[in-house]
């Protein structure tokens, strides 16, 4: 009974199990099988369950977006860049 | 000349792939002068190494590799306090109570995350910046080499330097945190 209760009660582990979930795509079978249980009678880590899947998703399209068009080097850092560049290279 | 070796033209070098560089760099370290000397060092860099360019890849993708090590280090450097460097930031304990069950002010709510576009909202998107900009360093590497590279875990945890636990528990923490901050902003 204990065990049940610990599934039952345990929504910092079932929140890490959904976070590995998310990560790895894969649970064991015992994961899965506590996490099913914790879902039947814990609405709120249902719901975290998919807030947290749709951050993941909205951090991906945020970190892949492209940068704003003013993300450019100015043209004088640029130039003494290939300046030093060129040092370097005639050093050889 | 096969088709197949690629050749390196350093003269061409910043007119080709500075601004590259520098917008990788940015969206992974959000600072300006940094990027600025990432971009710089990686060209001195790879000069030095020039002669252990392999011709098997092209020239941008051994810049950013070399790029993407540098990156890296600045990671390692800013998390020398890894988990104690939780600051301004909740751990299990302020989330959960010792049974487990959500405290009750911390309990997540529906809070319309679901019917964001973010394509359309800005507004969202620089919420969910600022959100991710509170979080330890540590975690924002391990959360962006995840999200952005899809790096594989064990090597997260080797480049990094964290074991496997941690990085769970990064994982585990940063998602909370981030969860609750953009619960809070955004209403």
């Amino acid at each position: 009974m204990n065990y049940l209760k610990r599934i039952i009660y345990g929504c910092d582990k079932a929140t890490m199990t959904i976070e590995k979930k998310l990560v790895t795509g894969s649970l064991t079978f015992r994961e899965k099988f506590e996490l099913r249980i914790h879902f039947i009678g814990c609405s709120v880590c249902r719901l975290y369950s998919r807030q947290s899947h749709i951050i993941n998703e909205l951090v991906k399209q945020l970190l892949h977006s492209n940068p704003p068009a003013n993300t450019k080097l100015d043209d004088d850092f640029k130039k003494d860049l290939q300046d030093r560049i060129e040092k370097e290279l005639n050093k050889n | 000349m096969g088709i197949d070796s690629y050749q390196l033209d350093p003269h061409q070098w910043v007119k080709q792939h500075a601004d590259y560089l520098y917008a990788y760099t940015i969206k992974r370290i959000n600072n300006h002068e940094l990027a600025k000397d990432l971009v710089q060092e990686t060209f001195l860099a790879a000069l030095e190494r020039v002669d252990k360019f392999e011709q098997k890849s092209s020239e941008r993708t051994w810049l950013t590799a070399i790029l993407k090590n540098k990156i890296i280090d600045v990671y390692r450097k800013k998390s020398s306090g890894l988990l104690k460097e939780s600051s301004g930031n909740e751990t299990e304990q302020d989330f959960f109570q010792e049974e487990g069950h959500w405290w009750p002010d911390h309990r997540p709510v529906s809070f319309g995350i679901e019917d964001i576009d973010p394509l359309v909202s800005k507004e969202f998107n620089s919420i969910l910046q600022k959100c991710m900009q509170k979080l330890p360093a540590m975690w924002l590497a391990v959360f962006t080499m995840k999200h952005m590279d899809d790096e594989e875990t064990a090597t997260i945890c080797a480049e990094l330097k964290v074991s496997p636990a941690n990085f769970w528990v990064i994982i585990h923490r940063t998602k909370l945190n981030l969860r609750a901050c953009l619960q809070k902003n955004w209403i």
